[in-house]
């Protein structure tokens, strides 16, 4: 069970944190110049770095585990993938993605 | 607010889903509020939550919060120029209310049609009521949250909608192979504890899409 004070200090320091992010380039945006080429492409990779980092295990190894290649979550994963592809609807990739979910983990 | 309206369809729900990973954890309508208001970043509260349940350790849910939101980073470089005329205290509350979405409607108008003025009005418009919205969903998800068959396996929603939002951020073939590279470590480091792999596989991601980047164009 989780610690609530830990919680806190996570929401309150990650809080600020998050903040300093999205303030980052405004704060000094009264004196902007040009960004170096390397400053502007490092921060263009950063979405689909940590996305992927963030998608791609959960979907193939849950847990840390072994890759298990007629999973329901693989299975789910690829046709979600597939429909945010097609359509870049959030709301019709989760949808479709958990109710395969479901509905495979019903059936095994 | 028109503008946002499309996208609201997909941030109510995942809402819901942050707010049902709250009581989830452990913690109630006070935490959701927090993690709401004070972080207010979808992606970042699910990882967070998530950690904590795990009984990580404060630091790595803290690092994993900022590694999540440095994309923040990219969008406030990106609107500086157009807030070089405004005051500090519009500057500092457009960061607040900055998110993926608010952030793509506006430049996506503004490269449509770079004469439209009222744009501060727009994104503000936009920002505010994405933050209203997922105040109401994610409390709506802490009170609902229990109710949800356990037969549906609900954290499975976090990464589907993480992946609603990394495809469109796959633009070219550099970013292609940020996305590639931040995938294939992170999968590889995943039995490391504290969330690592994410960490190394972002790490790992941005570096390689940079260097093929620099490459291309040098």
């Amino acid at each position: 069970m989780s610690d609530t004070t830990t919680a806190w200090v996570v929401i309150v320091a990650g809080g600020v944190g998050t903040f300093l992010t999205r303030a980052s380039f405004l704060f000094v945006a009264h004196r902007f110049t040009e960004l170096p080429a390397r400053v502007r492409e490092g921060l263009r990779m950063i979405p689909p770095a940590v996305l992927a980092a963030l998608t791609v295990p959960a979907i193939l190894r849950p847990g840390g585990g072994a890759i298990d290649l007629v999973d329901a979550r693989l299975v789910a994963g690829l046709l979600a993938l597939a429909i945010a592809w097609r359509t870049k609807n959030l709301l019709l990739t989760t949808a479709v993605g958990l109710a395969v979910v479901t509905l495979l983990e019903q059936l095994s | 607010m028109a503008s946002v309206a499309p996208l609201l369809l997909g941030v109510a729900p995942f809402g819901i889903v942050a707010g049902a990973a709250v009581v989830d954890a452990g913690f109630h309508l006070p935490e959701n509020a927090g993690f709401s208001m004070v972080i207010f970043a979808g992606a970042a509260q699910l990882a967070a939550i998530d950690l904590l349940k795990q009984d990580a350790p404060a630091v790595v849910a803290i690092l994993t919060v900022l590694v999540i939101n440095a994309r923040h980073i990219m969008y406030s470089a990106a609107l500086a120029p157009s807030f070089a005329a405004r005051t500090m205290r519009e500057r500092l509350a457009a960061a607040y209310v900055m998110t993926d979405q608010a952030f793509a409607v506006t430049i996506s108008r503004r490269q449509a049609d770079p004469s439209y003025q009222p744009w501060l009005a727009f994104y503000f418009g936009g920002a505010l009521t994405l933050w209203t919205v997922w105040q109401i969903m994610t409390s709506i998800g802490v009170l609902v949250g229990d109710n949800v068959p356990d037969s549906v396996p609900l954290e499975f929603a976090i990464p589907l909608t993480f992946m609603a939002l990394l495809v469109p951020s796959v633009v070219d073939r550099p970013t292609l192979t940020a996305a590639a590279t931040g995938a294939a470590v992170a999968t590889a480091a995943a039995p490391l504890p504290w969330n690592l792999g994410m960490l190394l596989g972002s790490a790992a991601g941005i570096a390689a899409g940079v260097v093929h980047s620099l490459r291309r164009n040098p």
